[in-house]
């Protein structure tokens, strides 16, 4: 075939507008396909706010609902309890929830608007698995001066009995506290923040 | 009758031929297999590529057929895997000639890696059959992941949290990317469904292409052999190499008598020891997922236990993350890492069968671990292993060029 006469640049020119239409064509196409994995309409709209009755919860017990999918576990607490969180602050790594995730009013000591119930997203901070509670105090296999709280069977992270990280293990922040309110004494809702709050 | 005989001899014949003129069967096969010449000192360690792709093609096999009785939906999925085992004519048979099969897969693919470094494949010329061969292992890792998940068991479900999770460790765009790969604000359904397309189209086809990739670029330069020295480079007057024999029939047959053994281990696990104990199919995942309750022990299957061990081992999220990522990613640079010149072991100095020795301890001690509970001892047994892992990588590099060598033969020794 005859090449001579061939205008070269022009053949490069129209090579390379072609490739870059080309690939911004595709970039084009690319979308629908990347967003169709986004959470869909029906996941969205699955999110109404959860009513609890706390009857019947005695103290040192648990109960556990889920709320958008999240596991939400609901803690009675004891006096005692309480009174032995602030002895665990300095083995915290963040013990005054400044870098947590938690509404505002639950960035205190023990993390709840009512002490006496601590209500706490329960999936671990580091990679997501639900921990288990364990309120008794004294010697466990991983912890020999055991406070109570929660330890991830995962990777081994320990919480306080307010959710709060102790340090040297995985997980980055304390457990994350949802938006939640009392209806009357017995009866919460999770996903509503208190009147005024934030 | 001697005479339709013949003539029906001659009609295939001309079949053969018309068939042949336009697509080019016999060209190919002599490319690749009669006139393709291979090192003839191949030893047991050249059986486990041609039973990788044998395991492949079970793989598939098995898998199309669980495909039409399984059900992705985080409501069925369990029940359906349940129905297979129990209702389903020799169902059970199939889904543990899959389950057995991924655990065989890469038994074969971690001994066929651990070749390359005994005998220097992946050295010059052949970087990009490691590359691909990597890449292979990758797509694999990701296939028998998502194909974990598909049970919908404890196991499959508190695993897919962790390995999806990790992905949350990175900054800023880490919470949204996974969101994006569960497709809702937990593992749900549009995960099960979306894994299921995942592991039965998306990753099985490219395997199957990286599969290729990874067999053109190897006939290229043809295949290294335990004396780690080219064949090409003494070919006699016809410009066949003196230390080459024809792939075809010596290795096919060498091949096939390999496939045959295997079989015979495979078998054995398949029908009387198809869980291994816990190993192969680990006993929470006969346990329907529950997104309420973690299982007290969670660990991924062992085949990716020692990269886990190196997770459990850092105290930091995205430190943990980022060291168990490399720890997979400093393999692809191995072709450049070992600078000796030589490529096989034999010739390498005891230095090297020192290193390799340590590093296949540390593997194996990291899957062990891994696995394990996770007492503080073991974690600080964890954190030195891990060590000894990148140890191997960094002492390779800077010890390979001065290394004491055995000079090379000049013809494959047997």
């Amino acid at each position: 075939m005859p090449t001579d006469g061939v205008n070269k640049k022009r053949r490069r020119f129209l090579i390379a507008t072609t490739s870059v239409v080309g690939a911004v064509g595709a970039g084009f196409v690319a979308v629908p396909f990347i967003k169709s994995w986004k959470p869909s309409a029906r996941a969205k709209a699955v999110g109404a706010p959860v009513q609890v009755t706390l009857d019947g919860l005695d103290p040192g017990q648990m109960l556990k609902v889920q709320w958008r999918g999240q596991t939400i576990g609901i803690l009675r607490r004891t006096e005692e309890t309480l009174a032995l969180l602030p002895e665990v602050d300095a083995d915290l790594k963040d013990p005054e929830s400044q870098v947590s995730e938690q509404p505002a009013f639950a960035q205190n000591e023990d993390r709840a608007l009512r002490g006496e119930y601590l209500v706490v997203n329960m999936h671990c901070t580091h990679l997501g698995c639900v921990p288990q509670v364990i309120p008794e105090v004294g010697p466990q296999p991983f912890e020999d001066n055991w406070k109570g709280g929660f330890f991830c069977p995962c990777h081994k992270s320990k919480f306080d009995m307010a959710g709060r990280v102790y340090k040297g293990v995985p997980a980055p922040t304390n457990l994350r506290i949802p938006p939640y309110s009392f209806i009357d004494d017995t009866t919460l809702i999770i996903g509503v923040n208190p009147e005024g709050a934030v | 009758m001697a005479k339709p005989a013949s003539s029906i001899a001659k009609r295939a014949d001309a079949i053969w031929n018309w068939v042949d003129s336009r697509l080019p069967v016999s060209a190919f096969w002599n490319a690749t297999m009669t006139g393709y010449q291979a090192p003839k000192n191949f030893n047991f360690w050249y059986y486990l590529g041609s039973l990788a792709l044998f395991v492949l093609v079970i793989q598939i096999l098995s898998g199309i057929f669980l495909t039409m009785h399984y059900k992705p939906s985080a409501e069925l999925a369990f029940a359906s895997v349940e129905y297979i085992m129990r209702d389903v004519e020799w169902g059970w048979f199939i889904r543990y000639l899959h389950s057995t099969g991924a655990s065989f897969f890469f038994i074969v693919v971690y001994l066929h890696m651990f070749r390359s470094l005994l005998y220097g494949s992946h050295r010059a010329p052949r970087e990009l059959v490691w590359i691909f061969g990597m890449l292979i292992y990758l797509a694999l890792m990701a296939e028998a992941f998502m194909g974990y998940v598909l049970p919908w068991g404890q196991m499959s479900y508190w695993g897919a949290q962790v390995i999806i999770n990790l992905f949350g460790a990175i900054p800023t765009i880490g919470e949204p990317l996974t969101e994006w790969i569960r497709g809702d604000f937990f593992i749900s359904d549009a995960t099960l469904n979306r894994f299921f397309a995942l592991h039965v189209i998306a990753l099985p086809l490219a395997i199957f292409g990286l599969v290729l990739m990874h067999l053109v670029a190897l006939r290229e330069n043809g295949s290294n052999n335990p004396d780690g020295i080219e064949i090409k480079a003494n070919k006699d007057e016809n410009g066949i190499p003196v230390d080459g024999v024809p792939f075809h029939p010596y290795y096919t047959v060498k091949d096939i008598f390999g496939v045959a053994m295997f079989l015979l281990l495979f078998a054995f696990v398949l029908f009387f020891w198809p869980e291994a104990g816990g190993l192969f199919l680990e006993h929470d995942n006969f346990i329907p997922a529950n997104p309420m309750v973690t299982p007290e022990h969670i660990k991924p299957v062992w085949y990716f236990t020692p990269y886990y061990a190196i997770l459990k081992a850092v105290p930091d999220k995205l430190l943990g993350v980022i060291l168990m990522g490399l720890s997979v990613m400093i393999l692809f640079f191995l072709p450049w890492l070992d600078r000796s010149p030589v490529k096989s072991i034999r010739y390498k100095g005891l230095w090297y069968k020192i290193m390799l020795g340590v590093f296949a301890v540390a593997f194996i001690r990291l899957g062990m671990l891994g696995m394990a509970e996770g007492t503080p001892a073991q974690t600080i047994e964890m954190r030195v292993w891990t060590f000894v892992y990148f140890a191997f990588f960094i002492l390779l590099y800077f010890l390979s060029p001065g290394g004491k060598t055995k000079p090379l033969p000049e013809r494959l020794t047997h």
